[in-house]
């Protein structure tokens, strides 16, 4: 089995690997005597040990699932929930920013605007995809769709999934602090539905930097966070080793984020997690951005705009 | 007791009654000695090298608003730990330690007033609060600044100085970013000017939102200014940041500001910049 089973998971892995062996000796046939039934019984406890685990996970565990290698990105999701995905690149000023993808799609024949963090699965793509670390071009690229979309009236979902904005020499020279800042300004004041949804990692700034919408989502293991765990520790206490207190303090979970009123929904997972089952996540999460695309495309553009602004105004104090 | 002080036991006594402590302060650039009344009215910038010093959010609103007309906005706002955050300290306390040695309830003092006549809303960050971090009290003072230039039809200047948004305020205080960066939008739409100050040091979250979006950015000179600190930056490229990297003079080179204006000046400038851009009115 190749599911990259988490410290927490371990009970879940041993089980599974006892089930594989079963199944293997099985495959002889010689020993076929109730060993079926066997194997049967034991993919029940597996499922049952892992609804128990699943069912009481800490902040910090959330967190490992969010970052999970196997765990779906936008271009996985993409195929799942779009029709003629066409993939649009560069800011037109600097690069192509491999971090952030976006396009023209069609969602249930409705032509929409997609945009989303990237990040690779293996090292050539990783590096390729700067661990979905965007820099200012990546941004400006995102903010040069939104516009568009606007341009046309298509409504823009964004799939939300980075440890953050790029901390390098060359992001900071080009400017990286205005070009977040710039898109929270122009996604307030958008004339279409902007539907946001976390998915993995909602690393800080360069999270929120698509991520101001009419609706925002969270997966249910996905996390929201100001700073990455292990940033925060390392300043609050001194060591990034803390990691999991400042989790557990900051609540970066979707369900702690929820009760703080600071996200519209959160999206079930399939048992165990997204990554185990793909087409499983997509269609929940279809099923929640439809519900929310025809809530939103019945507004006015007055009321959409007014109601927007008053989601942000309500964080915090008022 | 040393040879001198047996001989000059009356001089030193004399000393100590007639000049208070802390009369004196060292210029944390050049060393010079400087009488502290005068270092006050040259606004906190050293008169020997010109190094601007920090200056507190009271001490700025009062050199840089007319004496008259003044009128504070949201003071009635206090921080409050929805979290119950605890690090090596409970969030509560910090807070309570941060008003008791700031006299401030939280990191944004916002003011009504007027720059030589002209009517102005001024929001001055105070670094002494918690590094000038921004969560939700910052957040809506902030807003409260755009109401009341929308509702007077009045120019918004800010003075940024923050380490980013506060950590023990969360998520809420990263939306705080989005919240001020949409009410900015209300601003410019209506088509009233922002002049926003960076000063040192404008990081993180505050950078990556309010402060980098006037209509004019200015800074002082030799602020720190950036979106990820020096040393994460240093960690993740394993490499020595150029001289002068993320200052003032290096964003200006950069085409991220528009002016590196002197303490001493801003009155001026800034008014002198408003006149032009917000002559309907005026």
């Amino acid at each position: 089995m190749s599911l990259n089973y988490l410290d927490f998971e371990k009970p879940i892995a041993d089980l599974e690997a006892k089930i594989e062996e079963l199944r293997l000796v099985n495959q002889g046939g010689e020993f076929d005597v109730g060993m079926e039934e066997d194997i049967t019984k034991l993919r029940e406890k597996s499922a049952e040990l892992t609804r128990k685990i699943f069912a009481d996970l800490g902040a910090w565990q959330v967190s490992q699932l969010a970052r999970h290698p196997m765990r779906p990105y936008t271009l996985d999701y993409i195929p799942h929930l779009f029709d003629e995905f066409d993939e649009l690149a560069g800011d037109r000023a600097f690069a192509d920013d491999k971090a952030i993808v976006g396009g023209l799609a069609e969602f249930d024949g409705q032509p929409v605007m997609v945009i989303g963090h990237q990040k690779g699965r293996d090292t050539h793509e990783k590096i390729r995809r700067n661990f979905g670390m965007p820099k200012p071009e990546g941004y400006r690229k995102a903010l040069r769709l939104m516009h568009m979309a606007e341009r046309f009236n298509l409504p823009i979902i964004t799939f939300i999934d980075t440890p953050g904005a790029y901390p390098g020499v060359g992001a900071e020279e080009r400017g990286q602090s205005e070009a977040i800042a710039k898109n929270l300004k122009e996604m307030a004041e958008l004339s279409v539905p902007i539907i946001c949804t976390v998915i993995g990692e909602g690393g800080s700034g360069g999270a929120l930097a698509i991520g101001v919408g009419d609706r925002v989502n969270m997966l249910q293991y996905s996390t929201y966070s100001v700073i990455s765990p292990e940033g925060c520790a390392s300043i609050l206490w001194k060591s990034a080793e803390k990691a999991p207190l400042a989790a557990e303090a900051m609540g970066v979970s979707a369900g702690q984020i929820k009760e703080l009123g600071l996200i519209n929904n959160i999206i079930e997972e399939p048992l165990g997690g997204a990554h185990r089952n793909h087409d499983a996540m997509a269609a929940n999460l279809k099923a929640t951005l439809k519900q929310q695309l025809s809530q939103l495309m019945s507004l006015s553009k007055e009321d959409l705009l007014e109601q927007r602004y008053e989601r942000l105004m309500s964080f915090g104090y008022c | 007791m040393s040879w001198i002080q047996k001989i000059l036991p009356r001089t030193q006594s004399a000393t100590k009654s007639n000049v208070p402590e802390g009369i004196w302060t060292k210029c944390g650039s050049c060393g010079a000695v400087l009488y502290k009344t005068e270092l006050e009215k040259q606004l906190e910038v050293c008169p020997k090298c010109d190094h601007h010093m920090r200056i507190t959010a009271r001490a700025r609103i009062n050199t840089f608003l007319d004496q008259a007309d003044r009128k504070e906005i949201g003071e009635e706002l206090e921080p409050q730990d929805i979290l119950k955050f605890k690090d090596s300290k409970r969030y509560k306390d910090r807070i309570s330690a941060a008003q008791k040695a700031t006299k401030e309830k939280d990191a944004l003092v916002v003011m009504q007033g007027k720059l030589k006549g002209m009517p102005v809303v001024c929001a001055v960050f105070e670094f002494s609060f918690m590094g000038g971090s921004m969560a939700s009290v910052v957040g809506a003072r902030f807003v409260k600044a755009v109401e009341s230039c929308l509702e007077n039809n009045t120019p918004l200047i800010c003075f940024s100085t923050s380490g980013g948004a506060r950590m023990q305020e969360a998520l809420f205080s990263l939306m705080q970013m989005a919240k001020t960066s949409a009410a900015l939008a209300r601003l410019s739409k209506k088509g009233l000017p922002y002049i926003s100050v960076l000063t040192d040091p404008t990081m993180g979250g505050v950078s990556a939102s309010l402060a980098m979006l006037g209509d004019i950015n200015i800074a002082e000179p030799k602020a720190l200014i950036g979106f990820a600190g020096p040393r994460v930056i240093e960690q993740t490229v394993r490499e020595t940041l150029p001289e002068g990297f993320q200052r003032s003079e290096f964003l200006l080179d950069k085409g991220a500001i528009d002016m590196i204006v002197d303490r001493r000046e801003l009155r001026d400038k800034i008014h002198g910049v408003l006149k032009k851009l917000h002559h309907t009115s005026h």
